[in-house]
């Protein structure tokens, strides 16, 4: 689903939140998965400019998860590296969002290209 | 031409099946207080008329080969279903070793020639062979889902949060501290929290082997998150040497309440929570609160 | 008007309206010279950097007009989660429902005034 103004982080959320409820996931991963989502989804809306996501169930044996994929096409992030530590950042927020995020969720994957955008995957596991 | 072997399979099926549960009868790891010989025989029935099914000259010395699969869909929730019932690896593996000893007695007893019965001898060896791997990873496989059943009971039962008074929840930890471990105890605590309404929690790291810089963080985390539902969390048990080794990392616990044993913690909860206990003087020793 | 503001979050808000609160509850505290504000988040089911920069600032924004802010009824789930975010809203004061909040404000404001007139307002707390 595409995110272009605030008023759609709710409703993504709250579409997060069926596909985990869908595959039994606990209450805290649920909060931990959707709490990430919505880190990113923000720094989509304020950075790239809005952009899309794609949520999907994986399963693997004895487990099933959740992968969301954040695509925008903004400015790109020029030092993955250092966007990564906590406490950086370039608006004035508390840079927390990306390792906040990455702690919460089982796989954390970026990729940035100046100029181009940037693509965020995580994944959930529903037991991890 | 038609395999011969083959051929001699589907005449003699009926005569196979019989080999096969006399041969698995005779064997001592017969575990008749797991299977009825009944339910034993319609499993052999179904696995053998599915293999004899499916061979075909093309993939006779294939195991790997996609028309196997249902053999070895069988194959696998038979050994699945042994494992969980507590089958040795013995037991389950004569399972498909008395069957290869069948199909091989019947093919000597068929064949007259003895190059031809030692080349599809071998041919019969190798894939069956293959089929009794295939059975023994998916023995191990349905092994470890027994274990990590037992590792998740095992969790669940290992962080007991006690409510030891009105107001105030303990949690004793045995055991290394883990990520994965922590996120179990933080959730129970903080529930027990929310259920007993308490305004204290004691978590007792006496049973913990050694606290490293990442037991220590996670022990600060779980105290944060008791801070934030509006608890305080005191850690007690911490012996002489987990104190070494937490200054030693240089760690900083000291905005957390720390206590020795447990009585200390307790007593300090009752001073927070203004309770007076006091030994009576008559009767009996017993605790009364003011 | 009297001593506490209570404030009861019902929904998820959207960033807005979370700014909104903000700038309205100040105001509040301002009009009503209230001595404690009470935000009750227990039915809210995500807290992520954003809205607990909200509740910082709400709590350092009434600190500075002589107001103490208590956050009470936080989930389990959301409090861990705000651990592993790596947000412990540092200068919040929590407690675990309304009531208890009640008594810490009531014990805070003893603590500051330390007049025995306080003691009198007490059980007058009137609720927004």
């Amino acid at each position: 689903m595409s995110i272009i103004k605030e008023h759609d982080v709710v409703p993504f959320r709250n579409r997060v939140k069926e596909y985990a409820v869908k595959i039994g996931m606990s209450l805290l991963n649920q909060t931990k998965l959707i709490t990430g989502a919505s880190e990113l989804v923000r720094n989509m809306l304020k950075y790239g400019g809005g952009g899309t996501v794609k949520i999907e169930v994986l399963s693997r044996t004895r487990d099933s998860g959740i992968r969301l994929t954040f695509e925008d096409k903004g400015p790109g992030i020029p030092d993955v590296k250092k966007a990564m530590l906590d406490g950086f950042t370039t608006g004035n927020s508390m840079g927390l969002g990306l390792p906040g995020t990455k702690r919460l969720m089982n796989e954390f994957d970026i990729q940035s290209e100046v100029g181009k955008g940037t693509t965020i995957t995580i994944i959930k596991w529903k037991n991890g | 031409m038609k395999n011969e072997s083959i051929k001699i399979f589907q005449k003699k099926k009926a005569a196979i099946l019989e080999k096969w549960l006399t041969l698995q009868l005779e064997e001592d790891g017969l575990r008749e207080d797991l299977m009825s010989n009944a339910d034993l025989r319609i499993q052999s029935e179904e696995l053998l008329s599915s293999l004899i099914d499916n061979l075909s000259d093309s993939n006779i010395d294939q195991p790997q080969s996609s028309d196997f699969e249902t053999v070895i869909e069988i194959l696998s929730s038979i050994s699945i279903s042994r494992a969980k019932q507590g089958y040795t690896p013995r037991e389950t593996g004569s399972f498909i070793y008395s069957l290869k000893e069948a199909l091989l007695k019947t093919l000597s007893e068929e064949m007259k020639d003895p190059a031809a019965l030692y080349k599809q001898s071998m041919t019969i060896n190798k894939t069956m062979d293959s089929f009794a791997i295939a059975t023994f990873e998916t023995f191990i496989k349905g092994r470890e889902e027994v274990i990590l059943r037992q590792t998740d009971e095992i969790t669940e039962i290992s962080t007991p949060v006690i409510q030891v008074w009105d107001g105030i929840v303990a949690l004793p930890i045995i055991g290394t501290l883990d990520s994965a471990r922590t996120q179990v105890v933080m959730e129970n605590l903080l529930q027990a929290i929310v259920e007993t309404e308490s305004r204290i929690a004691i978590l007792d790291i006496s049973g913990v082997p050694a606290v490293d810089s990442l037991v220590a963080q996670h022990l600060i985390k779980t105290v944060s998150a008791t801070r934030l539902m509006g608890a305080e969390c005191i850690i007690s048990g911490i012996r002489p040497e987990i104190a070494q080794t937490v200054v030693h990392l240089g760690i900083d616990l000291s905005h957390i309440i720390t206590k020795s044993t447990l009585e200390s913690a307790l007593k300090t909860s009752f001073a927070m929570l203004n309770l007076d206990v006091t030994k009576k003087q008559k009767p009996k020793t017993q605790h009364t609160i003011n | 008007m009297g001593q506490y503001l209570l404030v009861t979050i019902q929904v998820d808000l959207y960033d807005q309206l979370a700014e909104s609160l903000e700038a309205d509850l100040v105001n509040m505290v301002r009009k009503t010279s209230a001595k404690g504000v009470l935000i009750d988040v227990s039915s809210v089911s995500i807290i992520d950097s954003f809205m607990g920069r909200i509740l910082g600032n709400i709590a350092a924004m009434s600190k500075i007009m002589d107001a103490e802010t208590v956050v009470v009824g936080m989930q389990p789930a959301v409090a861990i989660t705000l651990v592993e975010l790596g947000l412990p809203l540092k200068g919040v004061h929590s407690a675990l429902n309304v009531e208890r909040g009640m008594e810490l404000l009531r014990s805070k404001i003893l603590q500051e005034e330390e007049t025995p007139e306080e003691d009198d307002n007490d059980n007058t707390d009137s609720t927004e």
